[in-house]
């Protein structure tokens, strides 16, 4: 499953190959995934209990919870949005809106507004208000094959910018899978069994990571995922920069 | 229709493992394709290996276990003698390709990682290649390519294939077109090499047996810092297809049967290895069709064995030294698929899905409003030629709307001065002409994926449209009631011929 499985030795012709010297640097370690917000609770994990702050956002009630190992509970809480199979990347950010740079903090804004905004018009129910730029939906639940097509990263962004903290899909496509772990912006979770048939969009549902289980409070059912692995730590570090700073595979970037 | 097996374990000896698994996912197969798809008579069973002589080990693989060609080179590009599909490991990169609609936020990414002042890691070994929303009044795109401009000077980027004009592209000797033919016409493309570039058509230059896949920003902007990429070695699946490819066929045709095969996520995370003598039969811009879609059915990587034809084709058009590899005999291959392309009838994908295979003829009454011929997948100099042989067999002319966007500058030269085969010594772009087809537009990836709203041949309302290119899920032209009926040139041109989704046999036979 894991398109991506990174493993904490670090590589030494890696390191020792590296050539350049980088000289300035940021700040902030996980600034990937939010640029334009201010340090909040939501997604930017750490292995330390985090305050919890309401936030007037609709988004993804979430909560870290250091346990007495290092192994963080992770709890995402919200209503859940439901899609069918081979969901692709052109439905999710449709490409007129790839001039937005996902590394520039308000057209990384401004591609939230517009997730989803690709599907079909016999999705009644959209999944960003028109005005708005973040979703009332926090959580994904698809089927099989979701993120196929092009390669475009601003998929897992444009989702991660509207508020998404998880998607639940029977499968994936493989460059999505790598891109959100790699970004950091969501979690690609994959269920066992297809949730989205017995899901319906605006149910409340619950992911507990550490459990590998997805909670449908309004179905009142429940649904064990598969592990997410290796990836996991990736994603919660803030992607594979902020990963590979953790683990010390390259350098921390220093003020000068 | 098609014909294709699985392999036939008595008839072949070529691999013995793991036949059954080739079995179990044909039969996830689509419907239509478990209805029509017969068994091939056992006359087609032979393939030959590629030779194995005068090899060094290292392309040989010296090894107790067998590798696929793709094992080899993360074998070479990851400096170890044997891996196994499944294996992570830090691939060295020989060219990182980026276009102007990820290439801004990778060096973004890029500046914000390794610092302001960084440097990339080799500015030979990049290419950026403006190619998709180039002919645009839309501002912010016009500035990602400016942003790609002062990147590459900053960075001293050799290879960038500017455009400053874009009133006349022609005014732009850099400016080349869409990214995946530019890089083969240009002599990125090489035999045993790791490719990689932040589009998912990455996978088109596998046709010169190299591992070539797409990746997205935050990947592109770390191989930009350190020319190395965390990889995972994929499982191969093995395409073989044998038997002499019919005139009204073309790569596309094989590529939509694939995928009609196999579903959009047959292939997710693996290689996909396409030999036979058809293949070794095909041209390069033939080959490079069948790569380009192995995506649209989830595949990390397609590739085919490099021959004498790619090296001719590599002959005048690059002198770094490369190496190719091939598979070994005992290598391992997760399934292996076998087709009769003798037998193959043209196909297309319907409504809206690569994989919704149907054939061409089984859909000769569904009304069609326009055609395009363009894109990595349909708009090279022979996916032109193969369209106007067509129209100058019929001699009539177009019934809908047909607009053609040459991928590169190159191709677009070849549709003005390449005489077409038995017309007397007319270019494509006078047969067009004659035809009543729109003058083919400034080269670049166009309606393709829609774009901008003023994009050329951009699917602006819900019309039905046959189209060269890769991708039919909704709304991938632009509107997204639209339905595009995916296509060889051949059943391109014969449609706009009628008006109708048409079997170019009407015309070509």
């Amino acid at each position: 499953m894991a398109a991506i499985s990174l493993s904490l030795s670090p590589n030494p012709s890696f390191t020792t190959t590296t050539t350049h010297k980088p000289s300035h640097s940021l700040s902030t370690p996980t600034f990937l995934k939010f640029p334009t917000e201010s340090p909040s609770t939501i997604k930017s994990l750490t292995h330390a209990p985090l305050p919890h702050t309401p936030t007037p956002t609709p988004r993804a009630t979430f909560s870290t919870r250091a346990a007495a190992s290092t192994t963080p509970s992770t709890t995402f809480h919200g209503l859940c949005y439901v899609l069918g199979d081979n969901i692709d990347t052109d439905q999710i950010i449709p490409a007129e809106y790839l001039t937005l740079v996902p590394s520039n903090p308000s057209e990384y804004e401004k591609l939230g507004s517009y997730a989803l905004c690709g599907l079909p018009d016999a999705h009644s129910t959209r999944f960003v208000t028109p005005g708005e730029t973040k979703s009332k939906y926090s959580i994904i639940i698809a089927g099989a094959n979701f993120g196929c097509g092009s390669s475009r990263e601003h998929a897992p962004v444009a989702l991660g910018a509207a508020g998404v903290a998880a998607v639940v899909a029977e499968s994936y496509a493989r460059i999505f899978f790598r891109n959100s772990v790699a970004t950091g912006e969501v979690y690609p979770l994959e269920s066992e069994v297809r949730v989205c048939e017995e899901c319906k969009t605006g149910d409340v549902v619950s992911i507990e990571l550490s459990e590998s289980r997805l909670i449908n409070h309004t179905t009142g059912k429940e649904y064990t995922l598969k592990p997410i692995g290796d990836a996991g730590p990736v994603i919660r570090a803030g992607g594979i920069f902020a990963y590979a700073r953790e683990a010390g595979m390259i350098p921390t970037l220093t003020s000068s | 229709m098609a014909a294709c097996s699985t392999v036939a374990p008595p008839s072949t000896s070529f691999i013995s493992n793991k036949k059954d698994l080739g079995l179990s996912a044909f039969s996830s197969a689509s419907p239509l394709s478990s209805q029509k798809c017969k068994r091939t008579s056992k006359t087609v069973c032979s393939v030959t290996a590629p030779k194995q002589s005068e090899r060094k080990p290292v392309t040989t693989g010296s090894v107790k276990t067998g590798m696929t060609m793709t094992e080899k080179i993360f074998a070479r590009a990851s400096e170890k003698t044997q891996l196994s599909p499944g294996e992570n490991v830090w691939v060295n990169v020989d060219v990182l390709m980026t276009h102007d609609v990820c290439g801004p936020g990778s060096f973004g990414i890029f500046k914000k990682e390794f610092g302001q002042n960084a440097k990339v890691w080799d500015r030979e070994k990049i290419v950026i290649i403006p190619d998709h929303y180039i002919f645009t009044s839309d501002e912010r795109a016009n500035r990602n390519v400016d942003i790609l401009r002062d990147f590459c000077t900053e960075q001293n980027i050799k290879y960038f294939y500017d455009i400053k004009d874009l009133g006349n592209f022609k005014a732009n000797p850099d400016y080349k077109g869409v990214c995946h033919v530019a890089l083969a016409q240009e002599g990125h493309c090489r035999p045993g090499e790791v490719l990689l570039g932040t589009d998912s058509h990455t996978c088109t230059a596998g046709a010169f047996g190299q591992f070539a896949t797409g990746i997205g920003n935050t990947d592109a902007g770390f191989v930009l810092g350190t020319g190395k990429l965390l990889l995972k070695v994929p499982p191969t699946l093995r395409f073989v297809m044998d038997g002499e490819m019919p005139d009204y066929l073309l790569a596309k045709d094989l590529i939509l049967q694939i995928i009609g095969e196999i579903s959009v996520s047959g292939a997710t995370y693996k290689a996909m290895e396409f030999v036979g003598s058809t293949v070794e039969s095909l041209s390069m811009e033939e080959r490079m069709t069948l790569c380009n879609m192995v995506v649209e059915a989830g595949g990390k990587n397609g590739i085919v064995p490099a021959d004498s034809t790619t090296y001719k084709y590599l002959e005048d058009k690059t002198s770094v030294p490369y190496e190719p590899v091939y598979s070994d005999d005992k290598a391992r291959f997760l399934s292996e698929y076998r087709f009769d392309i003798s037998k193959l009838e043209p196909l297309v994908a319907k409504p809206h899905s690569p994989d919704n295979r149907a054939l061409a003829r089984e859909c000769k009454d569904v009304k069609i409003d326009r055609v395009y011929i363009g894109s990595c997948t349909g708009g090279k100099t022979e996916d032109f030629m193969a369209a106007a042989k067509v129209f100058l067999a019929s001699g009539k002319k177009v019934k809908v709307p047909t607009f053609l966007v040459p991928a590169t500058q190159k191709v677009w030269m070849d549709v003005y001065g390449l005489p077409v085969p038995g017309s007397g010594g007319k270019t494509c772009s006078q047969i067009f002409e004659e035809a009543g087809c729109d003058t083919p537009a400034s080269p670049s990836c166009g309606a393709c994926l829609g774009g901008p709203k003023d994009t050329y041949a951009r699917l602006n309302e819900p019309k039905v449209c046959v189209s060269t290119t890769n991708r039919n899920f909704p709304g991938r032209m632009g509107h997204k009631e639209g339905e595009i009926y995916l296509a060889s040139p051949y059943t391109a041109a014969a449609s706009a011929l009628t008006g109708y989704v048409t079997d170019p046999r009407e015309f070509l036979q």
